[in-house]
């Protein structure tokens, strides 16, 4: 199959949904109402009219605007903890065995439980959102760097030492890209991870935000905002999805392409 | 055994200089579940400097392991060894080692490889790599400096790994198969290319193998261990053949084929006996 007919069927299966939809909640079937309700399941027309309206207006960007900067910064700090405590961890195993259990207890918690105690300390401005995005990150960043640190091949570990590195050029040059080399395979979980924070964050209580605008419609039975919200919302994570893998690309040049992005 | 060890005679030396490497009485016992596994016995070998010392034995009879110890990063359970006459007691920082895995840092391309040995040491930047640029012209790869390692076939990796271990000068060059993973061909030109550059400035070498024709091919003196555990050295056979040498064509000397029959005979028992321990069949 060429892209060109790739995408066409792709399209196609957009346009029958689509379709579907249009014609089960707008054509009359016997008493005069349609087989499904729009009340419950708008029509595909309002949603794109709503869309349209959200970014005619210039509403929705100040929305996309706190969600991004809420993920983003959740990222950010989320990775450079998970950093600096995976490396700690690894460099030190025995401050490893000793906090252990606690590590494993934060990580099974489920973090939405957190949400309505972060509302409590930080407020309902985007700090809460930021700090329950923190701990979905760090989790895994710290993983990934853990790994990373422990399983450097104990050959290049060898070969680093015979060909005289110090302790703080192994960290440098062994370490470090080892580390780093794990962090970015998890680039896009972690991202992922960020926006649920922010947008889940947002849905239990806030004043902002693309979680906060589908809540909104929702409590007024707003069908038609709640999808439009949610596409929204889609697009919004596939673009920031193909940035990552824009910079993943930059970064892992020394890596093996896999078998299924070789042509 | 010893007759073979007579036989060969292999044992006369430089009298005056003290030997690259000496190992002497050398034990390396490895604490494991249900008491101590002794990976080798004793070890005697000398390596005076210049000398070119091929070591042969079957499959896990510790080969390695004397490698690590002289490259010390591994400590002798009993016995010492000695580089240039002072006893080893940490890395051997004479030494340049080439590994038989995967040793270069996926991470570097293959001029960051050759140049970081300068580098750590304090070497400018751009000093290392005029001279990384000048090695990897010697090993056959000038124009692959850009390259990362998954780039470059097995052979190439192989060239970067020596270009990197002979740019720091070493002294003494540790060998541990650096040549297995390759095929027969590329085996030859390696070994071709390892003896260009070695004769250059002739550093000590100890190169551990498995391939008898490569051990009498390359080397002054093939030292035969036998079969583990608690492995020995139990024959030294000088090899008389004239230098230069060409790997492939020195296997059609008929000295090369008197001392092929010779050791093969005296390690062809050991070599069934691995097989035996190891609890394999032939």
């Amino acid at each position: 199959m060429n892209r060109g007919t790739l995408l066409l069927l792709q399209l196609l299966v957009a346009f029958v949904v689509l379709v579907l939809w249009h014609l089960l909640t707008t054509i009359p079937v016997s008493g005069g109402k349609p087989l499904v309700p729009p009340f419950f399941f708008s029509t595909p027309l309002d949603v794109i009219a709503r869309i349209y309206k959200w970014f005619s207006e210039g509403t929705i960007w100040r929305h996309l605007w706190i969600t991004l900067t809420e993920a983003t910064l959740a990222f950010i700090i989320g990775s450079i903890a998970g950093v600096l405590v995976g490396f700690w961890f690894a460099r030190q195993p025995r401050v490893a065995a000793v906090f252990d259990p606690y590590v494993k207890m934060s990580n099974a918690l489920p973090r939405i439980v957190l949400a309505p105690i972060f509302t409590l300390w930080f407020g309902l401005g985007i700090l809460s959102k930021v700090a329950l995005g923190v701990t979905l990150v760090f989790f895994i960043v710290f993983f990934n760097v853990y790994q990373g640190v422990k399983e450097v091949s104990p050959t290049i570990l060898a070969n680093a030492r015979m060909l005289g590195m110090s302790e703080q050029q192994l960290m440098r040059h062994v370490y470090w890209p080892s580390a780093l080399s794990w962090m970015f395979s998890s680039l896009h979980t972690s991202v992922g991870f960020a926006v649920v924070g922010a947008v889940v964050g947002e849905y239990l209580g806030s004043a902002a935000g693309l979680g906060y605008l589908i809540l909104q419609a929702e409590s007024t039975f707003d069908i038609a905002g709640v999808f439009a919200g949610m596409f929204v919302l889609s697009v919004f994570v596939i673009v920031i999805d193909i940035l990552v893998t824009v910079v993943e690309r930059r970064l892992l040049v020394w890596r093996p392409v896999s078998a299924e992005t070789q042509k | 055994m010893e007759a073979a060890r007579i036989a060969g005679g292999g044992a006369e030396k430089a009298a005056t200089a003290a030997p690259a490497i000496r190992f002497d009485g050398v034990r390396v016992a490895f604490l494991m579940e249900g008491g101590a596994f002794t990976a080798v016995e004793r070890a005697d070998l000398d390596v005076a400097d210049g000398e070119f010392v091929a070591i042969v034995g079957p499959t896990g009879c510790g080969k390695s392991t004397l490698l690590n110890a002289a490259a010390g990063l591994l400590a002798p359970s009993a016995g010492k060894v000695e580089i240039f006459g002072s006893r080893l007691g940490q890395l051997n920082r004479q030494a340049g080692y080439l590994f038989q895995t995967e040793s270069l840092f996926p991470w570097k391309t293959a001029i960051e490889n050759v140049a970081i040995g300068l580098e750590i040491a304090g070497v400018s930047r751009a000093k290392a790599r005029i001279q990384a640029r000048e090695w990897l012209r010697r090993v056959g790869l000038a124009a692959f400096a850009d390259r990362y390692p998954h780039m470059l076939s097995g052979g190439q990796r192989k060239r970067v790994g020596l270009a990197q271990v002979l740019i720091r000068d070493p002294k003494i060059l540790l060998m541990d198969e650096p040549f297995g993973p390759l095929d027969a061909q590329t085996r030859q030109i390696m070994g071709n290319l390892l003896l260009d550059l070695w004769s250059a400035d002739r550093k000590a070498v100890l190169f551990v193998t498995h391939d008898l024709e490569e051990a009498i091919a390359l080397s002054d003196r093939v030292v035969i261990m036998s079969a583990g555990p608690a492995a020995r050295i139990i024959g030294d056979w000088r090899v008389e053949l004239p230098r230069p040498r060409d790997t492939a064509e020195v296997r059609l000397d008929d000295t090369f084929h008197r001392l092929h029959r010779e050791i093969w005979h005296a390690l062809k028992d050991e070599v069934m006996k691995g097989y035996a321990q190891a609890g394999g069949v032939a």
